[in-house]
């Protein structure tokens, strides 16, 4: 097992490792940039090392940096966390080379299967059920059209190299999709460095059902069951859930078998999710794999009892899963909502600046996430997320009634956050039916003026 | 590989002290003062506190079970501890800081700066050298007058030696950074007194 850990990130995520490592007796090196100077989480690691100014580029981005630091540091691996580096498959590979563990899959596994389009590939020679679309990158705008046209619109661009939302266009006829190649092609290249893209039939008011995955390096392969995450907006999740209200259990369990299916097929390892969409006949179709652990973990956490960062850990240190598939038991229901420093009623324009007031909620079945507290400054630089609460009960209808209750104790002041955002959703009535889809946010409460 | 710290328990001198001092080797709690002493008796934290003068250690914690015993000496530059409770025995947690273990480097918070003094800081988190190789003479020393481009040292990251310029002018007054010590990003390496 590792004796010294270095985290290669910041916020609640590099909290919810320092925390596995300190109850693993592990040792754990927490890195900073400067504009997270003085945050209160550093103070829980055994060491903190600042690594570079505020913009990530030139320090939770930055190779040598982060090696440089787990050199000082004298680790034995690094966590990524989610985000920054944690699918950079050269970042893996780099560590490695300077005998330093990646926590994490193997950069050949995370290659394959984070590139969109290769694991689509790797998805159709597995017999995984897919979204129609092109068997491999577009090559030409004819061969778009063509197939547009063999599918019937309307047809998502997506890019290969893309995540979180970017790099994807819809079109509902030849011209959205021409000039769509173009501008998802250009989004990608700029962003991710490939502006390679490929064509799915596009799906309405889908569902998405993802399923979390752990692997060991010992060909042991499970799922965790799955999480609904339909609430998004803009492609950025709003809420989480597990278990997916609504689905009956076959196409639960068939969803969940293909993802282990899908994940052995690629011969990885350690944390993983399938991403799948579920349309109003229950039909399930793979859109992709995020290849890290991810933000809505603790949702799995709740229901199944299991500590994914802890496993992760033992995975990557050569440990064989401590459990089989017929160990993991569903139980309960779980909520997660992402508490972001954004004002919902002005385009969820970020809102950082020093919290003055900050009491969060508690009691019976309620777990918060966070690395803010009172007077701590959310820095403008990175992503806006402050906090994730979450709650358990014994069933979907207790976690509503617990949640409400959550929301209403949580009081922030000094930014805005989306908790009155949040607040509405538990409010309402289609939600608390399990009936939304990835379009409901946008469609109920920033619909378009046409 | 160098190992930074402020504090006695990952350095060279405590094994030193053990050798001397008749040091309880199983440390118990123990009801009877004389015969067995624990560390939580009067005996031993009188020798934790002479061992910390006597090695110039900042602060000393052990762990017992549930119990633990932190001592810290006032006057010493102490980085900021953490707020949890039950860290590891023996292990500090620490900082990497400005306050070096090796005797030729000063601690840096002591004296307020007479005039305004330029720092050069490190421009990434790696390990100091101070001279070019080991046994050549130190690229910058107290007095040295230095330009822009002069050499100051060299900071070894990932196995990539970057040799640091000065990028101002003056006179080295104060080396805050001993060799091989690890810095971070941004640590004060050197003061320079831009009126010479």
């Amino acid at each position: 097992m590792f004796q010294r850990i270095m985290v290669a990130n910041r916020g609640e995520i590099a909290l919810r490792i320092i925390r596995a490592c300190r109850e693993m007796e592990i040792e754990v090196v927490a890195v900073y940039s400067e504009a997270d100077r003085g945050a209160p989480y550093l103070a829980l690691a055994n060491q903190a090392i600042c690594i570079g100014p505020g913009p990530a580029a030139e320090s939770y981005l930055n190779i040598p940096r982060l090696i440089s630091a787990a050199e000082i540091g004298d680790v034995q691996a690094i966590h990524p966390g989610y985000g920054f580096l944690s699918e950079n498959a050269h970042f893996a590979e780099v560590c490695r080379s300077c005998k330093i563990e990646f926590i994490g899959p193997s950069h050949e596994s995370m290659r394959r299967l984070g590139n969109k389009s290769e694991a689509r590939k790797l998805a159709m020679e597995a017999k995984v059920p897919v979204v129609p679309g092109s068997e491999g990158l577009i090559t030409s705008e004819e061969q778009a059209v063509e197939l547009a046209h063999r599918m019937g619109f309307p047809v998502l661009i997506k890019a290969s190299a893309g995540g979180g939302g970017r790099g994807m266009r819809v079109a509902h006829n030849d011209i959205a999709l021409k000039t769509g190649l173009t501008s998802a092609s250009q989004e990608a290249e700029s962003a991710f460095k490939d502006g390679s893209v490929y064509l799915e039939k596009y799906i309405e008011q889908p569902r998405h059902v993802e399923v979390q995955i752990l692997a060991d390096q010992h060909g042991n392969t499970v799922h965790l069951w799955e999480r609904d995450c339909s609430l998004q907006r803009r492609h950025q999740k709003l809420v989480e859930e597990s278990p997916a209200p609504n689905l009956p259990a076959e196409v639960r369990e068939a969803i969940c078998a293909e993802a282990v299916k899908l994940v052995k097929a690629a011969g990885y390892y350690s944390a993983a999710t399938c991403e799948f969409l579920v349309d109003k006949y229950n039909k399930f179709y793979f859109i992709e794999v995020n290849t890290r652990i991810q933000v809505e973990h603790p949702v799995t956490e709740l229901v199944t009892g299991i500590d994914l960062i802890k496993e992760q850990i033992r995975i990557a240190a050569g440990e064989k899963l401590p459990f089989t598939q017929k160990d993991i038991i569903h139980k309960g229901a779980s909520f997660e909502v992402r508490i972001n420093a954004e004002d919902p009623n002005h385009n969820f324009r970020p809102s950082p600046g020093t919290i003055t007031k900050w009491t969060v909620p508690g009691g019976p079945g309620v777990r918060v996430d966070t690395h803010a507290s009172t007077g701590y400054k959310v820095p403008p630089n990175y992503d806006s997320m402050v906090a994730k609460l979450l709650v358990y009960a014994p069933d979907r209808a207790q976690a509503l009634v617990r949640m409400r209750r959550a929301l209403a104790e949580f009081q922030v002041e000094g930014i805005a956050t989306t908790i009155p955002l949040l607040r509405e959703i538990f409010r309402n009535s289609a939600f608390i039916e399990g009936k939304v889809d990835t379009t409901f946010i946008e469609r109920t409460y920033y619909p378009k003026k046409d | 590989m160098a190992k930074q710290s402020n504090r006695g328990s990952k350095s060279q001198e405590p094994q030193e002290a053990e050798e001397k001092k008749s040091l309880p080797e199983k440390p118990k709690p123990s009801s009877s003062p004389t015969s067995n002493p624990g560390p939580f008796d009067v005996e031993t934290v009188r020798d934790l506190v002479h061992l910390m003068k006597e090695h110039e250690l900042a602060e000393i914690e052990l762990a017992d079970g549930s119990r633990s015993l932190k001592l810290k000496r006032a006057g010493s530059a102490v980085a900021a501890q953490p707020a949890y409770a039950p860290a590891p025995p023996v292990h500090l947690p620490h900082h990497v800081s400005a306050a070096p273990p090796t005797p030729a480097p000063r601690e840096t918070p002591a004296a307020p700066a007479a005039r305004a003094l330029l720092e050069i800081k490190s421009p990434t988190p790696g390990t100091f050298y101070a001279q070019d190789k080991p046994g050549s003479k130190p690229f910058a020393e107290v007095g040295k007058k230095v330009t822009p481009t002069s050499v100051v040292c060299i900071i070894e990251a990932m196995k990539i030696f970057n040799e640091i310029q000065a990028e101002v002018t003056g006179t080295i007054v104060e080396i805050l950074v001993g060799d091989k010590q690890p810095v971070e990003y941004g640590q004060v390496l050197f003061r320079v007194d831009p009126a010479n």
